[in-house]
C-alpha cells in the first residue's frame, strides 16, 4: 500500500513516437509484418500480387474464416478451445442449402428465387448454429465435460450430420440473392461503395472527438492534438485507400454485357463499372465492429475476459460462468452459421467437403492475431489479421508458384513463429 | 444489547463425508472484529465463504439485522452488504484496477455500455483515499506490487457500502508498514460501524485487532472469548488442543 511511487502511466520521461500515438505495439508488429509480406509478394510476382483484382480476390477469400476467428477469440479468451467450428459451419451449410432446394419448396411452396427464400434459409442457419453452439457450451459449462472433449466429438458429429443431411450431394444451385453474400456476385458498386467509406471515416473522426471530449471531461490526460490528426487521417486514407482499390477492379466487359442482357437492355458503348465493396466484406466489418464492442464496451465481454483472466475471482464477483461459457459457445455457432452462408454462396453451392480443415485455419488465425491460449488475452482486430496473414501467405505463394505441400509447412511454421515471437515479446514487456 | 449484525446458527457444511463445518454458531456486532481463528483445515475459511455465498451450507440459518437471509451465491451476499477481501485478492489479473474495482457491478452509460471513464474516476477517488501513491491506472493488475493489489482488493470491498466485511489473511502477504496500514484502515471501518470478520493466524495480530475471537478445530467450534479476558496462551490452547479456558 504504501510502496515507492511508480512511475504514473501518463508521463513517463522517454515515450517514442507510437507511444504518444497510443499504438498497441504488438497489432503494429502485426500491420508492419503483413505489409512488409504484402511488399515482398508483390515484388516477387512482379507487381500482381497487389493488383485490384487480386486484393478483391484476397479479401473475399479470408472472409469466411475472419468471421468465425472473432468468435473464436472469445472461446480461447475464456480458456476453452472449438474444434467443431468447420463442421458445424458443414451442417449449417447443408441445413440452409437443404431448405432452400428441397424444404421449401416441397412443404411451403416457397420455390428458390422467392423473395423470402434465401431469408428463411440464412435465419435457419444462424439459429442452428447457435443452437448446436449453445449445447456445446452447455456441456461444457453445465456438465464440465472438457471444451477439447466436447468439440472433437463435436467434429465428427457435425461433419458427419451434414453428410447424412445431404446424402454427400452437392447442392445447388443456390437462389441468386443467397448467392450474393459470396463474394463476387454481391458488390455494392462504386457508389455505394465511396458512400460507405465516406461515413465510416465521418464515424471514425466523430468517436476519436467525443472519446477525447470524455477524456477531458474526468481530467484523464489525452493525446496531443497533431497525435489525433495524424491518427484520423491515417485512419481516414487506410479506409478510402481500401474503397479505392476495390472500386479500381472493374468488371469484364462480358459479364457487364450479360447484366444488362438479364435486364433486358443494351449495353451503352465504352461503359465501365468497378466491383466495389463485395457484401461479405461488408460483413466481415460488421461483425468485427460488433464484436469490438462486446468485447470492449459491454458487461458480457468485461466477464470473459474477466474469467479468462481468474475463472474463480469472477465466480467470486458473482458472474455466472457457466451461462457466460453457453453464451461464448452459442455466439461461435452463430458466428459458424454466418461464415456458412458466405463460404456456401462463395462455392454458389453446398459441397459435403465445405469447411474442411476450417477449425485449424481459424484457431491459427486467432492464435497468430495474439490470442494466447492460457486465456485472457486477445483482441478482434489481432484475429482478422491472423486470418489476413495466412490468406495472404498461402494465396501469395500459390502466386509466386511454390509446390503445395511447402506451402503447408510455410503456414504451419509461421504459426509456430508468430506465438514464439509473441512469448518473447510478452516476456520482455512485461505483459501477461 | 444490540442486534447483531450477523448471526450465523447451526452452520454445517460437507464435503464428501468430511464435516469442513459441524454445527457452528458465530456472531457479529455494529462496529465490531471477530477473529476466526483455527488450525489450516479446522473450517474457518469454509464457514466464511457460506457467508460470502462461495459455497452453498448444508443446513444452518444466517441472519442478517436479525432477519433471515438466504444466501446461495455471492450475488446475493453482495444484495446484503456483505464484502470479502479473499486472501488470494480474488483479482483478475489481465484487467486494469477499475475494471476489477467493478467486476460484476460494472456502471453503465445510458445506452448500456460499460462506462470505463466514470468507473476509472471512481477509483481514482476512492484510491486518493486509501493508497495515495497509487498511480497505475491503465495497467494491468498483474504489474502491479502486492501492495497495490491489496488496495485495489480492499478498495472493492469498501467502495459499495459494506456493512459486514469478510478479510482472510489480508496481511498475510504483506511488510511491516503495508501491515500497519492495513490495521489502521480496519479501526477507520470500526468507527464507521462496520462489522468485521477477520480470518488470522498470528496470535499477536489478533489481540491487537479484535474484540472477540471465535476459535475452530476440526470442524466444531472450540468457543468464543473476549479477546481481552484471555492470555495469548490461552488462545493457542484453543486453537492447539480445542480447550475451551471458560469451561474450567
Amino acid at each position: 500500500m504504501s510502496d515507492a511511487p511508480s512511475a504514473p502511466d501518463s508521463n513517463k520521461p522517454r515515450r517514442n513516437f507510437f507511444q504518444i500515438l497510443e499504438f498497441d505495439t504488438r497489432l503494429l508488429g502485426m500491420v508492419g509484418a503483413f505489409i512488409g509480406l504484402c511488399l515482398v509478394f508483390d515484388f516477387m510476382t512482379d507487381g500482381r500480387f497487389l493488383t485490384p483484382r487480386n486484393v478483391f480476390n484476397l479479401t473475399i477469400q479470408t472472409v469466411s474464416v475472419a468471421i468465425m476467428a472473432t468468435g473464436m477469440v472469445f472461446v480461447i479468451v475464456t480458456r476453452n478451445i472449438d474444434l467443431s467450428v468447420g463442421a458445424l459451419l458443414a451442417t449449417s451449410s447443408a441445413i440452409m442449402a437443404m431448405t432452400q432446394t428441397d424444404i421449401l419448396p416441397n412443404y411451403f411452396e416457397f420455390g428458390l428465387e422467392h423473395p423470402l427464400t434465401p431469408w428463411i434459409a440464412i435465419a435457419v442457419g444462424l439459429l442452428s448454429g447457435a443452437l448446436i453452439g449453445a449445447f456445446n457450451g452447455w456441456l461444457i459449462g453445465y456438465l464440465t465435460v472438457p471444451a477439447f472433449i466436447v468439440t472433437l466429438g463435436g467434429f465428427l458429429v457435425w461433419r458427419n450430420v451434414a453428410w447424412y443431411l445431404t446424402d454427400g450431394q452437392t447442392i445447388g444451385p443456390l437462389d441468386s440473392t443467397f448467392l450474393k453474400f459470396g463474394g463476387i456476385n454481391g458488390t455494392l458498386g462504386t457508389t455505394w461503395s465511396w458512400a460507405l467509406g465516406i461515413l465510416t471515416v465521418l464515424v471514425v473522426i466523430f468517436m476519436q472527438f467525443s472519446s477525447r471530449r470524455n477524456k477531458i471531461s474526468h481530467n484523464f490526460p489525452v493525446k496531443p492534438m497533431w497525435a489525433e490528426g495524424l491518427l484520423g487521417f491515417g485512419a481516414a486514407a487506410v479506409i478510402l485507400g481500401f474503397i479505392g482499390t476495390l472500386n479500381a477492379y472493374q468488371i469484364p466487359y462480358r459479364r457487364l454485357e450479360r447484366m444488362f442482357a438479364a435486364r433486358g437492355e443494351v449495353m451503352p458503348e465504352g461503359f465501365t463499372a468497378g466491383y466495389g465493396l463485395p457484401i461479405s466484406v461488408f460483413v466481415l466489418i460488421a461483425v468485427a465492429i460488433g464484436m469490438t464492442i462486446i468485447a470492449k464496451k459491454t458487461r458480457f465481454g468485461r466477464y470473459i475476459f474477466a474469467t479468462g483472466g481468474n475463472p474463480d475471482a469472477a465466480a467470486l464477483s458473482g458472474i455466472n460462468t457457466r451461462m457466460l461459457t453457453v453464451k461464448v459457445f452459442a455466439l461461435m455457432g452463430f458466428l459458424a452459421g454466418l461464415s456458412a452462408v458466405v463460404a456456401s454462396a462463395r462455392l454458389t453451392n453446398h459441397s459435403n467437403d465445405i469447411g474442411t480443415l476450417d477449425e485449424l485455419r481459424v484457431i491459427a488465425a486467432a492464435v497468430i492475431g495474439g490470442t494466447a491460449l492460457a486465456g485472457g488475452l486477445g483482441t478482434i482486430v489481432g484475429a482478422i489479421l491472423g486470418a489476413l496473414i495466412m490468406q495472404s501467405l498461402q494465396s501469395g505463394m500459390a502466386m509466386v508458384g511454390v509446390d503445395a505441400p511447402l506451402q503447408n509447412i510455410v503456414v504451419g511454421g509461421v504459426l509456430v513463429i508468430a506465438v514464439l515471437l509473441d512469448i518473447q515479446y510478452r516476456k520482455r514487456s512485461g505483459d501477461a | 444489547m444490540t442486534t447483531p449484525l450477523v448471526e450465523m446458527r447451526d452452520m454445517q457444511l460437507s464435503f464428501g463425508g468430511i464435516k469442513a463445518v459441524d454445527h457452528v454458531n458465530v456472531d457479529l456486532v455494529p462496529g465490531e472484529v471477530v477473529g476466526i481463528l483455527g488450525h489450516n483445515g479446522a473450517g474457518k475459511s469454509c464457514l466464511m465463504k457460506m457467508l460470502s455465498g462461495a459455497y452453498k451450507s448444508d443446513g444452518g440459518e444466517i441472519y442478517v439485522n436479525g432477519e433471515l437471509a438466504s444466501i446461495k451465491n455471492p450475488r446475493d451476499a453482495r444484495t446484503y452488504n456483505i464484502e470479502t477481501i479473499y486472501q488470494t485478492l480474488a483479482l483478475a489479473d489481465n484487467l486494469d484496477a477499475a475494471s476489477n474495482l467493478f467486476l460484476g457491478r460494472e456502471l453503465l452509460t445510458k445506452v448500456g455500455l460499460v462506462d470505463d471513464a466514470r468507473m476509472e474516476g471512481e477509483t481514482r477517488k476512492i484510491m486518493a483515499r486509501l493508497n495515495p501513491n497509487f498511480e497505475r491506472f491503465s495497467s494491468p493488475v498483474s504489474a502491479l506490487s502486492g501492495g497495490q493489489r491489496q488496495s485495489v482488493a480492499i478498495a472493492r470491498a469498501v467502495y459499495f457500502d459494506a456493512k459486514i466485511l469478510i478479510m482472510d489473511e489480508p496481511t498475510a502477504a504483506l511488510g511491516v508498514q503495508e501491515t500497519q496500514m492495513v490495521a489502521d484502515l480496519i479501526d477507520e471501518l470500526k468507527k464507521q460501524g462496520i462489522g468485521i470478520f477477520l480470518i488470522d493466524h498470528d496470535i499477536h495480530q489478533v489481540k491487537q485487532l479484535c474484540d472477540r475471537a471465535s476459535v475452530m478445530k476440526n470442524g466444531k467450534l472450540v468457543g468464543t472469548v473476549n479477546v481481552n479476558e484471555v492470555s495469548e496462551d490461552d488462545l493457542l490452547s484453543m486453537i492447539i488442543l480445542g480447550k475451551n479456558p471458560n469451561d474450567q
